[in-house]
């Protein structure tokens, strides 16, 4: 577990934040620039010092003002990457991933060079230096060099957000692999809501040196009371396990969690029982009161109506569905609601035009 | 060095009763390299000159052997008075001076001086003790004073002695800054910088016998730059008569 | 080749002294460019200002302050003769103190820049990649700083050996102690030795432009950009 307590006071500024936050898995930092999102993650690194703080992660205690404790940075069991890389220039690849491994007494390594390397698909460019890579792969190696102090916890400020598309898309899956075979706990940094929907576990939404909400992504972002709702991609993410695949229409049975039920995606083959998290835009659900057999859209699933919010524009709102366990955004205009008297406890059918897969 | 339409009018050794006579009218300026040991009897004598003849001194204040180099190189000088003896002649030699100008306008006295009360005895003796760390000199090479105190060692034998305690400044103003500051206990200065109305002015004096060294006349001398500005003739006039030698001569120079 | 003996003697003592100049000066020059460059106190201008000094003072200020600070009666002459040193006036000890007042600038300047160049992301990367403060310094600081190092090292070094202006208020012209180069030329022309003068001052000449130029330009080919 991840307890942090933080207030520190700018010019203009304040953060006050107190998080309880999984010791285990990717947790997102998330809002707008402006935010506080990376002072809090600097705050948790050492590189500021709040005026209050405590910060525990897992059992170690890195800063507690109350007890004059504060540890420095170097000494702290963390990895972090910085937005832009910061490769050494006067140093090769190969010594800037050295770096930090060589500083952590031998016992201490769980993560060597050739996984790191692997995991990051950086084994031709160590000979290079750092002003003939590409910004992708400075990034790379970036996380690379992170990893190799065999971190306790890393820490990530908007990996992506000095990148272009091209680059990011190159990355992310490297992202999802750390997520899937590492034991690291992350916290994650962006304003970004696809990177967050792709790779986040748990959410914490932060406005204004505020945290606005803390939870688990699917739950967080289903919440109609958060700024996360308004906004053109609202959406909600599904994590489900494939329970069937079609060779010949090639697509791809996702169960969704606690239920029998299922919605149908295009996808390649992947075996029985994978997780997969895929997304489902508010603005790709709609709603009829009695299910349409006839119809080119896949998915249909019976849904009980459980509230109702106003949508970023005067014509539209916003309801949030339950499928059986799983949460659904609908977005659809106020004279379909009218029309289809929505109302708190309804059963109505959703149909699902398009599902993101996103790992 | 301004000269103003005057200086057309014929000039004579009356010239400076003359200039009283007339006034402000007929005042001239006149540029003087100074050698730093006259730097205080010249700033007496300037105000009286002023007062008597309305010329006024402009007075440059320095080492003898630079103000050679620079009057070799075209320095505005006009009136010279050297440390030495050797240096107008050198000039004179050299074309760079009024035939018949030069002569002696001061024999300097040579003093072991100390900033501390009662440290140098009446006959110098504290020169042969071994107690001090530092004896001041002016540069023996290009000041005549430190070429005087080089002489007196060697006379009294300490030359050997006291080769390791001498520090050299660059002028004999600078020998005395070394003694004043304290840096060196003892120095070898010029009796007029230590000296006024009879009396030595601040710690300690040996007043050094003339015998005990070359004498050190010091020259005075009209350069070519001061050809005819009567302002120049006036001071070397002002510079032989008995108000300035009264003034030289409570310095501690001999005439 | 007219130089004499004293004249190599001179040459030898102002190598010496700008040897030794330098190597302090670099030395104490990086923790105060250091904190220079990353301080946020306000005493930041005023310790500016006064390693700036000697940039605006002519040299003979500060020999003259220097002539006084160590005479017997001033703050250093005092302590240090109460260390039982004596007095450091005319000696090799007292121009290499006022060669480190006077140089000082011209080696805290470079290095402050350099460091301000770096600027906190290198120190915060190191930092969390666990290197302490005295190995960041070592590791990262250094070497991005050397270009720095090396300039600071040449203008020291060069601006020592041009010193003239302390030299002539403390050093008395005691040979092997305090009869530098600068002095000795002066010497020569004043006592109208010419020759000597040219010979020694065109010695200088060819030896510090050699200096010079071998030092700037082994600064372009190092790896990297200068």
């Amino acid at each position: 577990m991840i307890h942090t307590r933080l207030k520190l006071k700018y010019s203009g500024f304040t953060l006050d934040v107190d998080l309880q936050l999984p010791g285990r898995g990717v947790t997102a930092l998330y809002g707008h620039s402006g935010s506080g999102k990376t002072t809090c993650l600097r705050c948790i690194a050492g590189l500021e010092r709040a005026e209050q703080g405590f910060i525990q992660v897992n059992d170690e205690v890195w800063q507690d003002s109350d007890q004059r404790i504060f540890v420095p940075p170097h000494k702290r069991a963390l990895g972090y990457v910085f937005q832009e890389a910061s490769l050494f220039p006067h140093l090769s690849v190969l010594a800037n991933l050295e770096f930090g491994l060589k500083r952590i007494p031998k016992p201490q390594r769980r993560v060597d060079m050739a996984h790191a390397t692997e995991l990051l698909g950086i084994g031709h460019l160590l000979d290079r230096h750092p002003q003939h890579l590409s910004g992708g792969e400075r990034q790379r190696v970036g996380i690379a060099r992170a990893l190799l102090t065999s971190p306790k916890l890393l820490l990530m400020d908007e990996p992506l957000a000095a990148l272009d598309s091209q680059r990011k898309g190159e990355i992310l899956p490297y992202l999802q692999r750390l997520h899937d075979e590492l034991d690291i706990p992350v916290l994650y940094v962006s304003h970004s809501q696809d990177e967050v929907a792709r790779l986040a576990d748990h959410i914490v939404l932060l406005s204004n040196g505020k945290a606005l909400a803390s939870g688990p992504i699917g739950e967080t972002l289903a919440r109609l009371d958060l700024p996360l709702a308004l906004g053109d991609d609202a959406g909600v993410v599904i994590e489900g396990h494939v329970s069937a695949y079609d060779p010949d229409y090639q697509l791809l049975t996702l169960q969704l969690p606690g239920t029998a039920l299922s919605i149908r995606v295009a996808h390649t083959l992947m075996d029985a029982g994978q997780a997969l998290r895929c997304k489902v835009q508010a603005r790709d659900v709609s709603l009829s009161l009695h299910g349409v057999e006839q119809s080119s859209i896949l998915n249909r699933l019976p849904v009980t109506v459980i509230s109702e919010m106003g949508a970023d524009n005067a014509a539209h709102v916003l309801i949030r569905l339950d499928a059986a366990g799983t949460p659904l955004l609908a977005r659809i205009t106020r004279y379909s609601r009218d029309q289809l008297s929505v109302h708190p406890g309804q059963q109505l059918w959703a149909q699902i035009k398009a599902v993101a897969v996103l790992a | 060095m301004t000269l103003r339409a005057s200086r057309f009018a014929p000039t004579c050794l009356a010239s400076l009763i003359a200039a009283f006579a007339v006034g402000a009218a007929n005042a001239d300026e006149v540029q003087v390299a100074v050698a730093a040991n006259f730097t205080a009897p010249i700033r007496a004598i300037a105000a009286d000159f002023e007062k008597d003849t309305g010329h006024k001194l402009i007075t440059s204040f320095g080492a003898t052997g630079q103000f050679y180099t620079q009057i070799k190189n075209g320095a505005p000088f006009e009136v010279f008075l050297s440390a030495d003896d050797t240096t107008p002649k050198k000039l004179e030699t050299e074309g760079d001076t009024v035939e018949g100008s030069r002569f002696t306008y001061a024999i300097g006295t040579l003093a072991l001086w100390s900033a501390k009360e009662g440290y140098v005895d009446a006959k110098g003796k504290v020169l042969s003790d071994t107690q001090y760390q530092h004896l001041s000199i002016a540069n023996p090479k290009t000041a005549p004073y430190g070429l005087a105190a080089t002489q007196v060692l060697t006379k009294l034998g300490l030359t050997d002695k006291v080769k390791a305690k001498i520090v050299e400044g660059q002028n004999i103003t600078q020998a005395y800054q070394f003694v004043s500051t304290g840096n060196a206990e003892l120095g070898f200065v010029a009796l007029s910088q230590i000296y006024k109305d009879g009396k030595v002015t601040g710690g300690s004096a040996w007043i050094v016998p003339a015998d005990m060294h070359d004498p050190i006349k010091q020259d005075a001398v009209i350069l070519n730059k001061g050809k005819d500005n009567p302002a120049a003739k006036a001071l070397v006039d002002y510079l032989k008569g008995p108000k300035a030698a009264a003034v030289i001569k409570s310095y501690g120079y001999q005439l | 080749m007219t130089l004499s003996s004293a004249d190599f003697s001179a040459i030898w003592l102002t190598l010496k002294l700008a040897s030794l100049t330098t190597v302090i000066l670099l030395i104490i020059g990086t923790p105060i460019a250091l904190w220079l460059s990353r301080t946020r106190s306000w005493l930041r201008g005023p310790v500016g200002a006064i390693v700036a000094l000697p940039l605006v003072l002519p040299p003979t200020v500060i020999g003259f302050y220097l002539l006084l600070a160590l005479g017997p009666n001033g703050y250093i002459g005092q302590l240090t003769q109460s260390l039982g040193l004596g007095t450091l006036t005319f000696s090799f000890a007292g121009l290499v103190i006022g060669s480190v007042l006077y140089s000082m600038p011209f080696v805290v300047q470079p290095l402050q820049n350099a460091f301000s160049a770096i600027g906190i992301r290198p120190l915060e990367v190191a930092a969390t990649l666990r290197a302490n403060p005295w190995d960041t310094f070592f590791s990262v600081i250094l070497p991005l700083a050397r270009p720095g190092f090396i300039t600071a090292a040449i203008l020291g070094f060069a601006h020592t050996v041009g010193e003239f202006g302390v030299v002539l208020m403390i050093g008395g012209n005691i040979p092997d102690k305090t009869r530098v180069v600068s002095v000795q030329i002066y010497d020569h022309v004043e006592a109208m030795e010419y020759t000597q003068a040219h010979w020694l001052a065109g010695v200088m000449l060819v030896f510090s432009f050699a200096v010079l130029l071998a030092l700037y330009s082994s600064r372009k080919t190092k790896a990297g950009w200068s």
